[in-house]
């Protein structure tokens, strides 16, 4: 057993509104430097759509992520082997049209034309060229189904639903579509690190951040083609690619990452979870039905004495020990099993987890009477307006078992609060239903507090970064003489 | 020869190439301890990825397995002549060498050709750029005139460019044979020290960093702050 400790994630999608304060909070802060202004290194997507950079769950088109290789995990883009053949052109590169040219507006038209019959307008300028552009796409056109034609019917999580579950999805009046708020997942397999040849993205050991050294990339791009979740960007200014970095500057003071912090709808969860770092690989290479499983089980258990003499002996400071013990990451996770990885199918083991979200029922089945059967408790969540086989795309490997857990659950827990708050369901219904989901009263109250009335506190779990002991500190003091920040001597130019 | 080469030929490939190379090593080792971030391939692909394919890819090629051939008569230039002793193999190691170098030569003008044509690649093109271009597009050109016009260049090179070469690294530059040269083969070795000395100022850097330990290191990296050489 190798111990590690990773700060993780959960968003809950249920309460997401889709109000973007997240990525501009992020977009403010981190990417609004020239190179940058295209990347989001958090967006919210609409789901179903095709997303930022357009379709990038198709990986028959970027190629992202691993396959499994005569029982040998490889990157499907370019490993070690392809590489050389396609340093000089990656063959799975997205382009600028598959995000979207940036662009900002001529305002001083609006003040120096000359006078006319017509008001003064002000065009669209490329961020890029300078010149004037003919708007095609920006990020986000298809929020809230904008286009669905284009967008919402393109989207890859459809694979294998009837065509009657696709008229469903935009029958007029029922119509339906929920937000996916998308940051780097910091992997524990991360497709990215493995395919860097210049070994300048990494994990950082103490709390699984996958960060990249700024200074030792070179421009190779394989990192962008190799990310199935397209988290990793190349700046076109600088050569250079950046991408999320959890805000660890934030983390080690103590805050909680920018997104996080400014969640309206305070869908986002942050703690530590231990895990063991020799069998990444082994679960990694289960078939996609087992991969949910697999992941869940080489998180272990911070109550364990077992686990936790390990993690001592492997360094973990005592007090990450501790937060891992209050994460609300392992509650969701591995207690309640409510919060599921995205796209697991993709074998890079992402570390960001999705509570799925609940979605009316038919419109055909209103008005029915409840019934209170035990077969029919849970009729809605399989004939919700979202099909069960797009949510299990998403987050099962096209698999529903895990999915309709977590959502019957769910359920579960509102009707027991509807017994408690409103009490027209009996109580003993709301038991029953409770262990039908496989929970239990006591579980019930603590994922409804922990969803519906946590605080900043009981959300963010941020262990202590023991910046005190990094052996960064102990070298020579003139290695930054002169440098402001993070350690540059100069901002970041193109070229020399 | 009568023993004293005119003072051109002594400036240029005598006093030129140590100038090229202190250029080159004070400023790419300078560069590299002061700027590593400046070391990068630069890469435009990203901003157009359809021409990028049939300039970069060529072009790459291409200069590699010129440059392996003049590395190789450099190194073992009896080899090489032995090789061409049979008269086929001295064909085929021409025809050869021809071919990359017109590869090279297609390569280098589709990519100056989309440098020119998108709007956006021209904002990313710097001034350095195009003097790589212009630099590189002389010693291309200057080498397939050599190559057509002063055939059996592999078994020539081997025999006065080598002990030449060699003569400027033990610090006794020889200049009899350069000086005797025709002015394609005096243009293309001068336009190559030219090339080594701006190298250190332009993308080209990104040739030191070709990532080879990516062939044999663990797929994973992990950076420990605590633990020092973990």
């Amino acid at each position: 057993m190798n111990v590690r400790s990773q700060i993780s994630m959960v968003f809950h999608l249920d309460k997401c509104i889709g109000c973007h304060t997240c990525s501009i909070a992020c977009k403010n802060i981190w990417t609004d430097r020239k190179g940058t202004e295209y990347m989001w290194w958090n967006n919210v997507e609409t789901k179903p759509g095709t997303g930022y950079p357009t379709q990038w769950e198709n990986q028959d088109k970027y190629s992202g992520g691993w396959e499994t290789h005569n029982g040998d995990l490889r990157l499907k883009s370019t490993g070690k082997g392809k590489i050389v053949f396609n340093i000089f052109h990656n063959p799975h590169q997205p382009s600028m049209d598959d995000y979207y040219e940036p662009w900002t507006y001529d305002y001083q038209e609006l003040f120096n034309a000359p006078e006319g019959p017509d008001q003064p307008t002000a065009r669209p300028v490329s961020m890029v060229t300078g010149e004037l552009i003919n708007i095609q796409s920006g990020p986000n056109w298809d929020d809230d189904l904008g286009g669905s034609k284009v967008y919402a019917e393109n989207d890859p999580n459809l694979a294998g639903l009837s065509d009657e579950q696709r008229a469903q999805l935009s029958a007029v009046e029922r119509l339906v579509f929920f937000y996916f708020p998308r940051i780097c997942n910091h992997c524990l397999n991360p497709a990215c690190v493995a395919a860097c040849p210049s070994g300048a993205l990494y994990k950082r050991g103490e709390d699984g951040i996958v960060l990249l050294d700024q200074k030792r990339c070179r421009a190779w791009r394989s990192c962008v083609a190799a990310c199935p979740y397209k988290k990793v960007f190349y700046n076109w200014f600088t050569g250079k690619s950046e991408k999320c970095i959890l805000c660890f500057p934030r983390i080690e003071t103590g805050q909680a990452p920018a997104c996080f912090h400014s969640c309206v709808g305070r869908i986002r969860y942050l703690g530590v979870l231990l895990y063991d770092a020799d069998r990444i690989e082994e679960a990694a290479k289960r078939p996609p039905e087992e991969l949910v499983e697999a992941q869940r089980s080489i998180i272990l258990d911070p109550f364990d004495p077992v686990v936790i003499a390990e993690a001592r002996a492997n360094g973990v400071h005592e007090s990450v020990i501790e937060s891992a013990q209050k994460s609300p990451v392992y509650q969701f996770v591995k207690i309640w099993k409510i919060a599921l990885p995205p796209h697991i199918e993709y074998g890079t083991l992402p570390m960001l987890f999705y509570v799925p979200p609940m979605s009316p029922v038919m419109a055909t089945k209103e008005g029915n009477t409840i019934d209170h059967t035990s077969e029919d408790l849970f009729h809605d969540i399989d004939e919700s307006r979202v099909p069960m086989k797009f949510l299990a795309n998403l987050f099962g490997a096209g698999h529903e078992g895990k999915v309709r857990y977590a959502l019957r659950k769910q359920k579960a827990v509102r009707w027991y609060r509807r017994a408690v708050t409103v009490g027209d369901v009996p109580m003993s219904t709301a038991e029953h239903m409770l262990r039908e989901a496989d929970s239990t009263v006591e579980e019930a109250e603590a994922i409804y507090r922990l969803t519906s009335l946590c605080t900043f506190d009981d959300r963010f779990v941020i262990p202590p970064s023991h910046r005190e002991e990094a052996i960064q500190m102990l070298e020579s003091p003139e290695e930054h003489r002169q440098s402001a920040g993070f350690g540059f001597l100069s901002g970041p130019r193109r070229g020399i | 020869m009568n023993g004293s080469p005119h003072y051109l030929d002594e400036l240029l490939f005598a006093v030129f190439p140590y100038m090229a190379f202190f250029t080159f090593f004070l400023v790419t080792i300078q560069r590299y301890r002061m700027q590593s971030f400046s070391y990068s391939s630069l890469s435009s692909q990203f901003l157009e990825n359809q021409q990028h394919f049939w300039g970069l890819v060529p072009f790459h090629y291409g200069i590699l397995a010129v440059l392996t051939g003049h590395i190789l008569g450099f190194l073992i230039p009896r080899e090489v002549l032995l090789f061409n002793s049979v008269p086929l193999r001295l064909y085929f190691l021409e025809v050869s060498g021809l071919i990359f170098a017109l590869l090279t030569l297609v390569g280098l003008c589709a990519a100056i050709a989309r440098r020119l044509s998108e709007s956006k690649i021209r904002r990313v093109t710097t001034t350095s750029d195009w003097v790589v271009f212009v630099l590189l597009v002389i010693q291309v050109v200057s080498g397939i005139w050599v190559a057509l016009f002063h055939p059996w260049g592999s078994s020539w090179f081997a025999a006065t460019a080598t002990p030449y070469l060699w003569s400027l690294l033990k610090l006794n530059p020889e200049i009899q044979s350069i000086a005797a040269m025709p002015l394609a083969v005096k243009v293309h070795i001068v336009n190559a020290y030219a090339l080594i000395g701006f190298f250190p100022f332009t993308r080209l850097v990104h040739i030191l960093v070709v990532p080879n330990p990516y062939l044999w290191r663990k797929p994973q990296v992990v950076r420990w702050y605590r633990r020092a050489g973990a």
